[in-house]
């Protein structure tokens, strides 16, 4: 009986957190649910049980029915049939099993039917589908987007379609098109307002559409007729029980197979507004893609999470001149920076999906209350960390599912080459993390605001606080060198910058990485400091950090401003 | 005409010997419980989703777990509950200890007599004993029809349901009155995952006697949410003849016990001729492999 929450220590130990004490007052608010819902907790320590619970439901499903239909899915994948999506039969029983588990509307709130979990919870769930199934993942997660609607939604649209997410409905965000995928500000739907029958009309297609099909749809499309940016776009929802989109057809990937990518064409399709008009992009679908950019560092730890399993596995099992091959010191190394990248992936994940949590909790708060200074003060502090390291998160989790997932066909040889392993699947589907959401590239260009601003730096050095033990002092004195060579090449940049105009731009990734590595591997240190387990992979990923930050600087003490026309 | 209101599941908690450890046998050759995870029998999951799903297509339909052993096993109880189940009853006392199927079919004749339901339903067989005995002698002693080796429901009302059952060659749809009793094949849907709900909802689910050692802030929880109180039933709830019951009413004797211990042992190489073969058998007949 396969459970991908139990037969995971490291997972577990992050939903004992502390700030898990503060997510969940916020979250709960005194506990008032617990008179009108029975399944609402009555204090910490019964929502954290619940939680705990909960968790080990999506556990059970993910390792015992998603993981088992994986194969299947990838094989068989998704059809158009009468211009709608057909899922893979693997895919419809994955969909059955969540719904009979009741794990859909899991952050919602219970007026909604919601669970009224943290993100932190959802991610985690996330993370146990993406494990067994990385392209299922993203039909079963864009329930994300349900989020959206319960932060920005009139009263009356959130209790039409919440329920209906609760209940299991699957839902997409229609943003990209031809000629508008990373630039969003270009997409050209056309909205126009039916003043007869009193709802907006849709017009023109959409592609590259996760769950294009999906039953409630996030449409980004132009409300104000002759703009050309975007300022002239807002957020609506299309309701595919309203009918008036067809999916032309399904794009044929490298990878992610179940996960149907459509390209959709809008008939006067009826739809509702979201929020306020013209700030479609501006604000829905940036706090709509962070949440996503979330998801995607969830999916991204349960494909290192498997692509790791499936390499130490083989490994132990495979002999070769007469021992088994993970005993040799090449495949053990492997094997140990595969570790050691996937508990940092984790671990990243979950400290801001904490951060992420404490914000996003306290202006739903203030959306009901005035917020006192302090929690003010609170906000602002989370929010500030959370914007930070969403980028930071997304992107390196994309980038070493990648790795790990390179590694484990490595480890498996040439059958690692074959369709005969889990591996190769893995490989594919790996390929896309670092891309949508916003690629790497894009993530960069989002960090490195908070190099400049100073969020990463502030955090760093409040990790450097913590007190440290004999075993983990060393890594603590590392850490303290490595940030001054973050502080010497952030003003190296700054100052050539000055000279030469795009320096910046030009090592950007790397300043991005170096504040990057020290900040995962401080996060790993706090947990060594506290679990001896941890000391171990914290060693050997504070080693791979080090080399990759001295990588880094080196680059930029060695590159003179005349680099800038070099690399045009 | 009764309407179907009650539909009781038999379920056992069982060691679990699918998954069997070198210390699952104590050195005496009998199981040792403690090495094994105590589960719910598996084909008493098929049983549960069965009559989960007669509750679906019954408007008004309650589905009840109703199982016999110790206090632990009102596991078995809350775990079906987490799955749909609206509640059970454990029958539980020392009055109870071992029963062979004939003592256990007895007291939960018992037990059922009183409970009065619409519909029995129970997995074929539990993996300890492999008997597949109980459910059979169960119908037998309420005078019950009885349809074993069901593998689908086809059709309920409130009068009669139809069944698939899987036969050794094939399968046949069976039409039976109601009351009836159902044995169900693992053949059949495997249950339902827990719901999540559920699981927050009945967490604190206790038996009666796990209540009585309970801290007095879960007493008056659970006495403010009825619900959650699983009923028990002693030896002396259910009328019973006592001679009937436990060792005294199991006619079953053990003989013997053996531990047999599988080992690979040096591969032995026979020629075709009639000395080697005739020393084979009488090698396998020693070890009483043959005859």
């Amino acid at each position: 009986m396969a459970n991908f929450f139990l037969d995971n220590k490291d997972l577990q130990y992050h939903l004992s957190h502390p700030l898990m004490q503060r997510i969940i007052e916020l979250k709960e608010r005194n506990f008032a649910d617990a008179a009108h819902y029975d399944y609402a907790p009555h204090n910490v320590e019964d929502a954290l049980d619940s939680y705990r619970r909960v968790l080990e439901i999506v556990g059970e499903v993910s390792g015992e029915v998603i993981a088992a239909n994986a194969e299947s899915v990838d094989h068989e994948g998704p059809r158009v049939v009468n211009d709608h999506v057909e899922y893979a039969s693997g895919t419809v029983r994955n969909i059955e099993a969540l719904i009979e588990a009741g794990l859909s509307g899991m952050t919602l709130p219970r007026r909604f039917d919601g669970l009224n979990m943290p993100v932190t919870c959802f991610a985690m769930a996330n993370e146990m589908v993406s494990r067994g199934d990385t392209g299922f993942e993203n039909i079963w997660g864009l329930q994300d987007c349900a989020e959206t609607i319960n932060e920005f939604a009139t009263e009356e649209i959130k209790a039409k379609y919440l329920p209906r997410v609760s209940a299991g409905e699957t839902c997409a965000m229609d943003l990209t098109e031809p000629d508008a995928g990373s630039d969003l500000g270009a997409v050209m739907l056309k909205a126009t307002w039916d003043e007869e029958a009193g709802v907006w009309r849709l017009n023109g297609c959409k592609r590259f559409i996760t769950n294009g099909d999906g039953d409630i749809s996030l449409v980004l499309a132009r409300t104000e007729e002759g703009t050309k940016d975007a300022r002239g776009l807002s957020m609506l929802i299309y309701d595919k029980r309203d009918g008036g989109v067809k999916v032309r057809r399904i794009e044929n990937k490298l990878g992610i197979k179940g996960s149907p990518t459509c390209e959709l064409v809008f008939n006067n399709a009826p739809a509702v507004l979201v929020g306020d008009r013209k700030m479609g992009l501006i604000k829905y679908v940036m706090s709509l893609m962070n949440a996503a950019r979330l998801g995607i560092a969830a999916q991204s730890t349960g494909l290192c999470e498997a692509a790791y399993r499936e390499a130490l596995k083989y490994a132990a099992e495979r002999e070769q001149f007469g021992k088994s091959i993970d005993k040799f010191a090449a495949v053990a190394e492997m094997l140990k920076n595969m570790e050691a990248k996937t508990l940092a992936s984790r671990a990243m994940l979950y400290e801001t999906a904490r951060f992420v949590d404490i914000y996003k909790q306290l202006a739903h708060i203030q959306q009901e209350r005035g917020l006192t200074a302090e929690e003010r003060q609170e906000m602002k502090f989370y929010n500030r960390l959370a914007d930070g390291f969403t980028p930071l998160a997304k992107m390196f989790s994309s980038e070493f599912a990648n790795e790990v997932a390179y590694d484990s066909i490595q480890v498996h040889g040439g059958s690692g080459y074959m369709k005969d392993y889990a591996c190769e699947r893995l490989f594919r589907d790996a390929r896309i993390l670092n891309i949508y959401e916003g690629t790497t590239q894009l993530q960069v260009v989002a960090a490195i605001n908070h190099v400049t601003k100073g969020t990463y730096l502030e955090q760093i050095m409040r990790y450097e606080e913590l007190a440290h033990n004999e075993a983990t002092r060393a890594m603590g004195e590392k850490l303290v060198a490595l940030r001054e060579l973050f502080v010497k090449a952030t003003e190296r940049v700054e100052a050539l910058d000055k000279e030469c105009v795009g320096y910046k731009e030009l090592h950007s990734r790397r300043l991005v990485e170096i504040a990057g590595y020290i900040i995962l591997s401080h996060i790993l240190l706090r947990q060594a400091n506290e679990v001896e387990d941890y000391v171990a992979p914290a060693k050997i990923f504070l080693k791979y950090a080090s080399k990759k930050v001295a990588e880094a600087y080196t680059a930029i003490s060695e590159s003179e401003t005349s680099d800038v026309e070099l690399y045009k | 005409m009764k309407k179907v209101t009650k539909i009781v599941v038999m379920a056992k908690q069982v060691p679990d010997t699918r998954n069997v450890g070198k210390d699952a046998m104590t050195p005496e050759g009998t199981v040792n419980r403690a090495a094994l995870a105590a589960i719910f029998n598996p084909e008493d999951l098929n049983a549960l989703e069965m009559a989960l799903q007669m509750k679906d297509r019954m408007e008004g339909a309650q589905v009840y777990v109703l199982t016999m052993g110790p206090q632990r096993a009102a596991d078995v109880i809350r775990e079906a509950m987490w799955r749909g189940a609206d509640g059970g009853y454990l029958l539980s006392g020392k009055e109870f200890a071992g029963s062979d199927t004939l003592a256990t079919s007895y007291a939960l004749s018992c037990a059922l007599r009183k409970i009065e339901p619409d519909i029995v339903v129970a997995g074929r067989q539990a993996i300890d004993g492999d008997t597949a005995q109980v459910g059979p002698q169960v119908a037998q002693k309420l005078d019950l029809p009885q349809v074993t080796y069901a593998e689908e429901l086809i059709d309920i009302c409130d009068t009669e349901i139809t069944i698939k059952r899987r036969l050794e060659r094939g399968s046949e749809v069976v039409v039976s009155p109601l009351p009836a009793v159902i044995t169900v094949n693992a053949s059949a849907k495997e249950c339902r995952p827990r719901n999540a709900k559920r699981v927050m909802k009945y967490k604190y689910a206790l038996a009666t006697s796990e209540l009585a050692v309970a801290t007095e802030d879960r007493k008056a929880f659970i006495e403010e949410r009825p619900y959650l109180h699983i009923i028990e039933f002693a030896a002396a709830d259910v009328n019973p003849d006592p001679e009937q019951l436990g060792l005294s009413g199991s006619p079953t004797k053990v003989k013997k016990i053996e531990n047999v211990v599988f080992q690979a042992k040096e591969a032995k190489k026979l020629t075709a001729d009639d000395k080697d073969i005739e020393s084979l058998m009488q090698e396998l007949i020693a070890s009483h492999t043959l005859g």
